[in-house]
């Protein structure tokens, strides 16, 4: 058979493989959407705004996103359905190019010559600002996977809808996106609480005690940290005590049509005062980063 | 074409129709799984659109679909030379022509 | 009824020869239905098993870009191997059935996810080589007689030049990083080269179904004709990375006007392809782990929709 010059064509790629070195597709990078994020991550400190409690609070909001990222990556080839696999890996996408942005922020407002991979790869676990919902693992029962987002979802969306007025540009602008994406994440848990809940008798009971294994982590959601208390004053960060009624608002709705029934389980006491936010974590948190960064510290100085 | 007895239940195939931008037909783009049509219409999003905004999704179920069948014709009728099938099974968008 | 059985198969015939394309509803020897429902099974489990090496790595991708492009890849796999399940669909096989005979071992996937990745420069080499074996194999495939199969080879295609080169871009950052990266690479083409030349089939003179899908218009070029293709594609672009291809034999043959290069071991790949793959067991047994996992999903979600359905019909019945 003689071969077709059409079919010679498109090995071409292959053969331009050397001048393309440069390759970077933002649906890779960042997800769509944040080429424009990543001009702004450059923008001036807002007048009036503490520089090290702006990089500390966005620490938080981008630690959440990337510790939460960590824990849905761990579903990849273990969802179970092939349409969920790609459901779930567009939720740890969207979750990681927040966190990309978030961290390259701290960076950046910190001024210390760090980048979003010094902040990711080489901080210790007290130095991580996530709440403990984010870092809970779920040993891969669905039940346990889609109670968290449920929440983590509900709480983060309440979060990001208001900060979308926010003073820094950045936190605006990872807000505005992150709505779209964290409506979405909220709307596949709660349609997966609702067949979960209301489907057999197995499901049931899976998705009950899913929602009593996350439920310890709740109240933590809604304490409000003196770095958040000074932000909200300087019209950059939102309390996230405030958001408390309408998270709980939808999750009561949800739990009312998936026949679920809200835990009464007692939230998770502080540590002598501290919480996540205040570096204070779960035993968990040591697991996710030694996997999380064993191969960026094995090799010091590489790059990649 | 019959398929192989199985005690266990598949979720339904669906097929996917995506309007790609304003001023364009629908267009059969694949087929998936899933339960009931707002988790085909959901996860028709995340595969097939990759959540593009603006991009308007027709799901259905593939055993609704009522569709001719060339062979029933042919070859008694002289099958006319640029005859196109329309089944409607990964219907190609025209220009995603692999430009590698 | 023979008579018709005639006029249909020189219908289908002179369709293939004319290079237009079989659709799902039309008639089709059922040696080339069974031949299709293989080996686009076999791909599409290709697709799902070959998310596992990669997805070893995510979550300890050394940089958070590098995490989300491994992320973004494997996804694109977990889509490929649906495209691929709902083509061989349209040929009368359900995706739960194919599933079964993938977990007891009844079809094959490709040889080279029976491999393990064992460092990230295997992340990298897994989308130079592997993909580019694949994409040498796919290309073809993108005009192959079957409709639906290759509509989704065209939609593949597309999203795997994007695999190769992030393979590509990750090596060369990684020669160009510390003496270690750079012996990383070159320790893991050492391992991946051979099973990638492998990926193209056994010898022509060993393939006896090659010429019956040539026939058909499901094969276009044979296994030795890609896998020549493939090596005189890679001998440049290793040159370029400064690696060498663990192959002594290599030479420009100026005559043929390609290069000559030495046979992989052939009793490796029977072995491999008959189980004894160095990650063949724990492959399978994760890929039976995540179905068995999820059954309960599944039906979850089966009797919600039944409900669903019967509280809709109820309320009609009502009204």
């Amino acid at each position: 058979m003689s071969p077709h010059a059409q079919e010679e064509d498109p090995t071409n790629a292959y053969q331009s493989l050397s001048e393309t070195t440069e390759h970077d597709d933002p649906r890779w990078a960042f997800g769509s959407g944040f080429e424009d994020v990543q001009a702004e991550i450059e923008a001036p400190v807002p007048d009036g705004v503490d520089a090290a409690d702006l990089a500390e609070y966005c620490l938080m909001l981008g630690d959440d996103a990337l510790v939460c990222s960590h824990r849905i990556s761990e579903w990849v080839s273990n969802a179970p359905e092939l349409e969920e696999e790609v459901a779930l890996a567009n939720t740890a996408l969207d979750l990681l190019g927040q966190a990309r942005v978030l961290l390259s922020r701290a960076a950046q407002v910190e001024g210390a010559g760090r980048d979003e991979d010094a902040l990711a790869y080489l901080r210790g676990e007290a130095e991580f600002r996530n709440v403990g919902l984010a870092e809970l693992g779920d040993d891969l029962d669905f039940g346990v996977a889609v109670a968290r987002l449920l929440v983590f979802s509900t709480w983060r969306l309440a979060l990001l809808s208001r900060l979308r007025d926010s003073r820094d540009p950045v936190v605006a602008a990872v807000a505005a996106k992150g709505v779209k994406e964290l409506t979405y994440h909220r709307d596949w848990a709660a349609r997966w609480a609702l067949r979960l809940g209301d489907g057999t008798d197995e499901s049931h009971r899976r998705m009950q005690a899913g929602l009593e294994t996350v439920w310890p982590h709740v109240d933590e959601l809604f304490r409000t940290s003196d770095v958040e208390r000074r932000l909200v004053d300087a019209g950059v960060a939102t309390d996230p005590a405030a958001t408390r009624d309408e998270v709980d608002a939808v999750l009561d709705q949800v739990f009312a049509a998936a026949t679920l029934t809200r835990p009464t389980l007692p939230g998770r006491g502080p540590l002598g005062g501290r919480a996540g936010r205040q570096g204070a974590h779960t035993e968990a948190l040591g697991h996710v980063l030694d996997r999380l960064q064993s191969l960026a510290r094995a090799h010091p100085g590489a790059s990649w | 074409m019959s398929s192989e007895p199985t005690n266990k239940r598949t979720w339904p195939l669906y097929e996917v129709f995506v309007r790609g931008k304003r001023g364009l037909n629908h267009v059969h783009v694949g087929s998936l799984h899933a339960a009931d049509d707002e988790m085909a219409l959901h996860n028709a999003r995340d595969v097939y659109t990759r959540r593009n905004e603006g991009v308007s999704i027709w799901v259905v179920r593939a055993d609704l679909i009522t569709a001719s069948s060339p062979d029933e014709k042919d070859p008694f009728f002289a099958p006319s030379a640029d005859k196109v099938y329309r089944h409607p099974t990964f219907y190609a968008i025209p220009d995603e022509v692999p430009h590698l | 009824m023979a008579e018709e059985t005639e006029a249909l198969e020189a219908q289908f015939d002179a369709t293939v020869a004319a290079d237009r394309r079989i659709e799902p509803r039309d008639w089709m020897p059922e040696g080339y239905r069974r031949t299709l429902i293989r080996q686009i099974a076999q791909h599409a489990h290709s697709e799902i098993i070959g998310m596992q090496p990669e997805g070893n790595w995510i979550l300890r991708a050394p940089s958070l870009r590098r995490k989300a492009i491994l992320l973004a890849k494997v996804q694109d796999e977990a889509g490929h191997g649906m495209y691929l399940y709902a083509a061989a669909e349209t040929l009368g096989v359900d995706r739960e059935d194919l599933t079964e005979r993938l977990i007891d071992s009844r079809q094959k996937y490709s040889s080279i996810f029976n491999y393990p990745a064992l460092s990230y420069a295997d992340i990298g080499v897994i989308g130079w080589l592997v993909d580019g074996a694949a994409i040498c194999n796919q290309v073809p495939l993108c005009r192959c007689s079957y409709g639906p199969y290759a509509r989704a080879m065209i939609r593949i295609c597309k999203e795997e030049s994007f695999h190769q080169r992030q393979g590509y871009e990750l090596l060369l950052a990684m020669v160009n990083g510390t003496d270690a990266q750079r012996e990383m690479v070159q320790e893991s083409v050492n391992r991946w080269w051979w099973p990638s030349l492998m990926m193209f089939g056994p010898p022509d003179g060993d393939s006896p179904n090659t010429q019956q899908s040539m026939a058909w218009g499901i094969k276009r070029h044979t296994n030795d004709e890609l896998r020549q293709r493939f090596v005189d594609m890679s001998v440049p672009q290793a040159a370029a990375l400064g690696i060498t291809l663990p192959d002594p034999d290599l030479r420009w043959n100026a005559e043929r006007g390609a290069h000559d290069h030495g046979e992989p071991d052939w009793a490796e790949f029977k072995a491999v392809i008959s189980g004894s793959g160095p990650a063949h067991a724990q492959r399978i047994a994760h890929r039976r782990r995540a179905h068995e996992n999820g059954a309960w999903v599944r039906e979850a979600a089966q009797a919600y929709a039944d409900k669903q359905a019967a509280r809709v019909a109820g309320k009609g019945a009502a009204a």
